[in-house]
């Protein structure tokens, strides 16, 4: 099939960038998203012109490293997959496609759909861990049993990939999905509960710092998330950030 | 060849890592915070790594080529991890492990090395529970463990198939948590371009901003290269787009030595490729062959049936199925070892009975596990076991319980329903057990340059079981480097810190520099892309599932006439002062192009057959793989002198003390 595409294009941080377009063409179902990015690129490059970037690294939908916003969509129109596991049969021929970065004022556009999430890495950071060192004489693990419905839920939460999809889709801009899962996790688990109000305060403290907007409960983030986070953690975040205000002595 | 000494401690093996941990040098608390160390690479090894030494007081610099710590590849590992448990009580030990490790490397691994492995395996568990790894549990609310290829008990660790992600974000929580005390600097989207050696001793890398192009010095007392493996010389593998040889390669040109590049694991249970455009290939969790049956029609027409769609998988009859595994090794059946089931897979294809277009696919079927799972749950559930449409719906739910994200992903790509029917797999490039040379203390040939997990060669031999990478990664970060890279370390307590504006830093610079500019010069006709694609083609075709010595002589010459294209005419577009992904790609692809020259040295020189290295002229009449223990019980270590084809052999003899050699039997 053969495809127009919108693409945007900036060339720095201060580049004000602009949609440019161009077309795909002998474009196979099979083939994912990427790789027909990746065609489109090596047309590009024959030509003698700059190739599109955007990052991507594993093409197996867990490295979180893919993020663009396709037709309006946070990963494309698919629920459940991240950008490199959209498939082209998902598209027709004639279709026109528009593919933008993440577009929110903490994820600064570096070049074209190119963005710096480091500030996600900040957030954990400031608190999303066990303060446990490396140790030769760690307890048995199996020492302290866990009910196995909390260990689900733990993981399920820890499923996030940190792509970013649930502050691109927010119209706030929040980053309570991501922030929410990890506190989730570890206030789940008795190895996460020791530090768990800390954790929280500190956390939405940084998450505030760094510029991301706060949850408006419109549920976006949670449909658009490519690993299907649910909604569930945030309103745990809440009622752990509730303990905590009222009983910390932070 | 003093230069290859392993320095093994002495003792009985089961004392040896005890012993040595009891005699080796330490570096005072007040001490570490005045030694400098580099990681590159936050992987399972290195975000381990740079995570323990910082705990420890050292000040460390960690580099990665991702925008966070958080992505590197170990994340996409699927199955689990190895541990010598023993919480099924199905006689698992230490000793179990390293002897399964061993046998299961084809008896190409150093003894010494593959004991502490097993030994501190139970520890690494531990480890990851305190740091709040979310494994699966019993509804007693203790841990679950599964089965893996190669192997008789349960002691595998997962959590669904993301035992990789799981494990490798409490490597990142512990690594972030240092960075947050500043004890770590982390320089993401940076790559090592060099390094740098003064005096003998490593002391530092030149590194490249991805974003700016900026070219930095960073020294420090000593070097940890936890940079992964190099199985995308092939250009298609189940590794990421950025996976890359590189920093290991740039070593090896300085002086340590590179072990075994023969060694690849190819991987049986993969997505097959379909076309041309195909950028890389999907892993489908080994710990599916714990459920699935793996067949291809036993009659040529029901193939071409298949293959035409007349035929449905489900309209063969069983007596009309070829198990292959389960006929040729009924002791393992579908679970022998990884490059067992490969070339069994090669082998049914080349007889021409391959299930799809391209005729390189076989079935990895679930109806039977549907089935049994589905029985046992109507029983506990009191429900009538002979209603096969319930039983088939209840089995469904226990596998997608298991296996329910292997599944989706599975039907995301090849839009088939592996529920209704079976899967198709091929075998794919998967690791890499080769690597550089390290000795006990993991330490390269270049003194204080070390390298961690699967950058270096030590524990796998010739082949790696499954769920043992992970296993491996975080035995060198959390529990092997942080003791024995003090030993090294104690000698530099009053060196200060490493300046940058030595003669060394310059010429490494100016290396980098040249070589950049080199590239963006050469303005030729062909994309990074399509170069690397050809090199992969040359890698599969003679250095892949089956060698011999006219193919790798001819691979040989064909990649030294690409090399050769490659400097002349490949085209980079844009500039080196910014973002350029082309740049980045191709100062790796040229890295690859020398490195598979190598690879392809080393697999000529080895002319028997072990483990993932499957030499066509070694082998028995039944066509399994015949190894020669007489004239090839040894490590091949290759010294770089100038270019790959000068490449000089230097011998480790492996030693057998605590295991009997024998012929790996999974019959």
């Amino acid at each position: 099939m053969k495809l127009n595409l919108r693409i945007w294009r900036q060339d720095g941080p201060k580049d004000s960038g602009r949609f440019e377009n161009y077309t795909a063409e002998n474009v196979s179902p099979d083939e994912s998203f990427l790789e027909m990015l990746d065609e489109v690129n090596e047309k590009l490059v024959a030509e003698g012109k700059d190739p599109v970037a955007f990052d991507h690294d594993c093409r197996e939908g867990i490295c979180g490293m893919c993020s663009m916003f396709i037709n309006g969509e946070a990963h494309g129109p698919d629920r459940g997959v991240t950008t490199c596991q959209l498939h082209m049969r998902r598209f027709k021929d004639g279709d026109t496609i528009t593919i933008e970065p993440w577009r929110a004022a903490a994820f600064p556009v570096i070049k074209d759909l190119v963005v710096d999430r480091t500030a996600f890495d900040r957030i954990i950071q400031a608190g999303g861990f066990v303060s446990v060192n490396t140790s030769g004489n760690t307890q048995d693990a199996n020492s302290l049993p866990v009910p196995k419905a909390d260990a689900d839920k733990a993981f399920d939460a820890a499923t996030c990939i940190g792509c970013g999809a649930c502050v691109a889709t927010c119209k706030n801009s929040s980053a309570m999905l991501f922030v929410s899962a990890k506190v989730s996790q570890l206030a789940l688990l008795p190895q996460g509960k020791v530090e768990r109000q800390e954790r929280v305060l500190n956390m939405v403290e940084k998450m505030d710092e760094e510029g991301f907007g706060n949850c408006s409960n419109t549920g976006a983030c949670e449909i658009e998330c490519p690993k299907e986070i649910s909604l569930d953690n945030i309103a745990r975040m809440n009622r752990e950030y509730l303990r905590a205000s009222l009983s910390s002595e932070k | 060849m003093t230069k290859l000494d392993a320095r093994i401690p002495e003792g009985p093996l089961k004392e040896k890592w005890t012993n040595h941990k009891n005699n080796i040098r330490l570096v005072n608390p007040a001490n570490k915070r005045l030694i400098d160390v580099i990681v590159v690479g936050t992987g399972l090894a290195g975000g381990a790594a740079a995570a323990s030494l910082a705990e420890m007081g050292y000040s460390v610099k960690a580099f990665c080529f991702q925008d966070s710590a958080r992505r590197a590849h170990s994340i996409a590992a699927q199955g689990g991890i190895n541990a010598a448990k023993n919480y099924q009580n199905d006689g698992d030990s230490v000793y179990r492990l390293f002897y399964d490790t061993v046998k299961g490397g084809d008896y190409r691994s150093r003894e010494a090395n593959v004991y502490r492995l097993a030994e501190v395996s139970a520890n690494i568990i531990d480890q990851c529970v305190a740091q709040g790894v979310p494994f699966a549990r019993e509804y007693g609310g203790l841990l679950d463990n599964r089965s893996f290829g190669g192997v008789q008990v349960q002691r595998t660790f997962y959590a669904k198939g993301q035992t990789g992600q799981q494990l490798l974000l409490g490597a990142y929580s512990a690594l972030s948590r240092q960075v947050g005390k500043g004890k770590i600097q982390m320089l993401s989207r940076h790559e090592m371009m060099e390094l740098v050696v003064v005096d003998g001793k490593a002391r530092g890398i030149i590194a490249r901003n991805l974003v700016t192009g900026e070219i930095q010095r960073h020294s420090a007392h000593a070097v940890l290269i936890a940079s992964g493996g190099y199985g995308n010389v092939f250009y298609l593998s189940t590794n990421a787009m950025g996976s890359n040889g590189s920093a290991a390669w740039k070593i090896h040109k300085k002086g340590a030595y590179f072990a075994n590049p023969c060694y690849t694991q190819i991987h049986p249970t993969c997505l097959p490729r379909t076309s041309e455009h195909q950028s890389k290939l999907t892993l489908m969790s080994e710990s599916l062959r714990n459920d699935g049956r793996i067949w291809v029609p036993k009659k040529m027409e029901d193939v071409e049936a298949i293959r035409s769609g007349a035929k449905k998988p489900k309209d063969i009859p069983a007596e009309d199925r070829d198990y292959y595994l389960e006929r040729r090794y009924p002791a393992f059946g579908n679970l022998v070892p990884r490059d067992v089931a490969s070339r069994a897979a090669k082998e049914r294809c080349d007889a021409g009975f391959g299930v799809n277009k391209t005729g390189e696919a076989v079935f990895l079927d679930f109806a039977s596990a549907i089935e049994r799972y589905g029985k046992e749950k109507a029983i506990q559930d009191g429900e009538d076991t002979n209603n096969m449409e319930l039983v088939r719906k209840l089995g469904k739910e226990v596998v997608k319980a298991k296996y329910g994200n292997l599944f989706q992903m599975y039907e995301k790509i090849t839009d088939d329903n592996p529920y209704e029917t079976p899967m198709k797999i091929y075998p794919a490039v998967h690791y890499t057990m080769g690597g550089i040379w390290v000795d006990y203390n993991l330490m390269t040939t270049i003194p204080g340059c070390y390298a961690l997990g699967e950058a270096n060669f030590s524990d796998h031999g010739a082949n790696r079981l499954g769920a043992s990478a992970l296993m491996q990664g975080l035995a060198d970060g959390y529990f092997v480097i942080p003791y024995t890279v003090g030993d090294y370390l104690a000698d530099d307590i009053r060196t200060g810190a490493i300046p940058t504006d030595s003669k060394e830093f310059d010429e490494a610079e100016k290396e980098v520099q040249d070589r950049i500019n080199k590239l963006m010069s050469i303005q030729g006709s062909k994309s990074v892309d399509s170069l690397h694609r050809r090199l992969g083609k040359i890698m599969w075709e003679y250095c892949g599932m089956a060698r011999n010595a006219e193919g790798l002589k001819t691979a040989i010459s064909q990649i030294r006439e690409l090399r050769n294209e490659f400097w002349s005419d490949v085209k980079i577009p844009g500039k080196a002062d910014g973002l350029n992904p082309e740049l980045e790609k191709a100062l790796r692809v040229a890295d690859f192009m020398e490195l598979g020259e190598l690879m392809c040295k080393d697999a000529l020189e080895r002319s028997e057959s072990c483990g993932g290295h499957f030499r066509e002229e070694s082998q028995t009449e039944e066509g399994e793989a015949m190894r020669n223990d007489k004239d090839f019980t040894f490590v091949s270590a290759w010294e770089y002198t100038g270019d790959p084809s000068e490449a000089k052999l230097h011998k480790e003899e492996l030693k057998y003390e605590n295991i009997e050699l024998k012929t790996r039997s999974y019959k």
